[in-house]
């Protein structure tokens, strides 16, 4: 190691040590010590992807990864702390593989890492950075795109939570280099009879100039779990993000608020989300676009519904710094109970003249007029409240490949389908 | 023979949020005939259907409805719709992320993961909609001629045996009232002689040009919650474009 690397990592540690009982400023503080730090290879490896159990298959299949690997460019599975299977072979365009072997593999995968996201930003943060300095757990993967390639299909990567009580970290570097393009499908569920367990999971990611990536998120945990994902992600000239994360099944707490940094010039950033409270789940989910380049856009659009005795709090922000930017930013919640909460926080802050940024929100019940007109067609009252609660929730899913658009539209339906 | 109306309505009296808006209301279609209600602004008439139709802000507090012979005042919307009764609305709600074609394949009882029946898609294109437009969420940005093609369409799915029509042909071009009262023509069995048609339908319109399409059997005057008048429909609206609807007040007072 390099005088320069001895330096950096003891920086990290520093930061972290320092962060490592920092509370998070926004959703439920999570005590970190109730939780079971795991090996990093506790759990074999896979031959074969269709080795899981049905049970697991289905499960993985609901978060939109498909063991079969049906028009995907590649596969990642964590289970808990151990990457049990890579498939790094179906597509000549992407790179994926276990962090801790990319960080053997290149040297200079290092300066990316906790460049978008801090080691010190909170007790979660803190935490990744102690395991994987401290105790050696690199894990989470590396996925890049390379220079110039366009693969229309998308690597399915999985993080999965299979014991009780288990901590499961992880940490992400997605790199799309030049003029590449980039389709990420991420799904993360946990396993049968799991009543308790947390997820950290940092992911940075690299949008070199021209690139482009497109990252959707489906998240499935079970009622008693804990998650902290925690995201930056930095955009080059000419890129663009587009980011569709969804979320309907019940979790204990949830709090996330990725951060797009739109420095390239002409970079656009567009996050669409989708959050279903149920029970007693508190979500706090947000999105952030810093409008740091001339040119740049950003747009954020997320659809809440709240039932049983959830509580969502649903935020954006935009912020725009220099002139000749645009951001729009759109947060609709449908309250379905009494006892359930949608707290909408749409925030823009504007730090030049010359830009144009805007917002609407509105929160409410179901609109009684559109109950009546669809049972005023035969529909019954609670199949017509299903219907418009669905259709609320259905965004329209623009700028993936057409291929992907199909299977993107089916997670969603599916998702929605059980409201 | 047939012992009962179609629609047999009887002293009916609403309430709507806590204020009385129809006053006993009589009112009788037979099979087979299309009736026209008329009346000024604010008399009842969008009242009414609302009430037949059973939408729950609409108090029935005394009279009653019957359809087919079956009292439906306690009814729910969707069951008195499965019974065979429809309606146009003039302004419905949109509906996000409700699409045109799922809406017509639920009204028309066909499986929302098969494609549209081909007699849909005719009616469809009949209707000057294509496919693409068959996608869009209902009655989401559509202009108002696209609102009121979309209603007819939707109940020529459903096809049912009594409709009522809310101002079918308000902010439609005059070139498209033609094709809209030829697709209304259809829902009210008018291409069959007289004594053979079985669908019935009532209209609510200010004396619009769309009569001049569809032959109506008997016109009704609605005014201050009471039908104050019943007819032929050619001579009433006549009488009210000459005298307005005070005449038919008079005409009311002074039974001839």
């Amino acid at each position: 190691m390099v005088l320069m690397d001895v330096l950096s990592v003891r920086n990290i540690l520093h930061d972290a040590e320092k962060a490592k009982d920092k509370k998070a400023p926004m959703g439920v503080d999570v005590t970190i010590e109730n939780f079971t730090d795991e090996d990093l290879n506790a759990l074999d490896v896979l031959d074969d992807f269709e080795d899981l159990s049905k049970k697991t298959k289905d499960d993985l299949l609901k978060v939109g990864v498909d063991t079969e690997e049906n028009e995907r460019a590649g596969s990642f599975l964590q289970v808990d702390q151990s990457n049990v299977f890579t498939n790094n072979s179906i597509s000549n365009n992407i790179e994926i593989m276990n962090i801790g072997i990319a960080l053997d593999k290149y040297s200079w995968l290092k300066d990316y890492m906790w460049q978008v996201v801090k080691p010190d930003a909170d007790k979660y943060t803190a935490k990744t950075a102690l395991r994987e300095e401290d105790d050696g757990i690199k894990s989470g993967y590396f996925i890049r795109s390379l220079p110039n390639t366009k693969e229309v299909f998308p690597v399915q990567a999985c993080m999965f939570i299979s014991d009780e009580d288990v901590m499961q970290t992880a940490h992400n570097i997605i790199i799309a280099e030049e003029n590449s393009e980039l389709h990420l499908i991420t799904g993360c569920a946990t396993g049968e009879d799991i009543s308790s367990a947390m997820h950290v999971g940092v992911s940075e990611m690299y949008l070199k100039p021209g690139s482009k990536i497109t990252f959707t998120m489906v998240h499935n945990w079970a009622e008693q779990v804990e998650v902290r994902p925690r995201t930056g992600i930095k955009l080059g000239d000419n890129s663009t993000y587009l980011n569709n994360y969804i979320l309907t099944s019940p979790v204990n707490s949830l709090q996330s608020y990725p951060t797009a940094y739109c420095d390239g010039v002409n970079s656009r950033a567009v996050f669409q989300s989708i959050q279903a409270g149920k029970k007693d789940s508190i979500i706090d989910v947000g999105s952030r676009v810093l409008l740091n380049g001339a040119g740049s856009a950003g747009e954020v659009i997320s659809r809440a519904v709240s039932q049983d005795e959830s509580k969502i709090y649903s935020r954006g922000h935009l912020a725009g710094t220099v002139p000749d930017v645009k951001g729009h930013l759109e947060c609709h919640g449908l309250v379905l109970s009494d006892n359930s909460m949608i707290y909408a926080v749409p925030e823009l802050e504007a730090s030049s003249t010359n830009l144009e940024m805007s917002h609407e929100a509105a929160v409410g019940k179901i609109d009684e007029e559109e109950i009546n007109y669809l049972t005023s067609r035969g529909i019954s009252e609670e199949e017509a409240a299903s219907m418009i609660v669905r259709g609320f929730l259905s965004i329209d899913i623009t700028g993936l490949p057409e291929e992907l658009t199909n299977t993107t539209q089916k997670m969603i339906d599916m998702s929605v389908e059980g409201m | 023979m047939v012992i009962f109306m179609l629609l047999e309505i009887e002293n009916l009296s609403v309430e709507v949020a806590g204020k009385q808006v129809l006053k006993g209301v009589d009112l009788s279609i037979d099979n087979g005939e299309t009736h026209v209600l008329l009346g000024p602004n604010g008399a009842g008439k969008s009242t009414l259907f609302l009430t037949v139709l059973g939408f729950p802000q609409y108090k029935v507090i005394d009279g009653s409805i019957k359809f087919k012979g079956e009292d439906i005042t306690q009814l729910s919307t969707a069951d008195r719709v499965n019974k065979g009764i429809g309606v146009s609305f003039q302004n419905p709600p949109a509906i996000r992320g409700v699409s045109v074609e799922n809406l017509l394949k639920l009204e028309s009882h066909q499986e929302v993961n098969q494609p549209l029946n081909s007699r849909m898609k005719e009616l469809a294109k009949k209707l000057k909609f294509s496919d693409e437009f068959l996608q869009r969420d209902v009655n989401f940005g559509f202009s108002g001629g696209e609102v009121k093609r979309s209603e007819i369409l939707q109940l020529l799915a459903q096809m049912p045996d009594f409709t009522m029509f809310d101002e079918p042909d308000s902010g439609v071009d005059i070139e498209n009232v033609e094709l809209l009262a030829s697709e209304i023509g259809a829902l009210l069995d008018k291409e069959l002689k007289h004594d053979l048609r079985k669908r019935s339908g009532l209209l609510i319109t200010h004396l619009g040009y769309i009569l001049n399409f569809i032959n109506a059997d008997k016109a009704h005057v609605l005014m201050n919650g009471k039908i104050i008048c019943s007819g032929n429909p050619g001579e009433i609206i006549e009488d009210i474009q000459k005298n307005g609807f005070n005449g038919c007040v008079e005409c009311a007072q002074y039974p001839s």
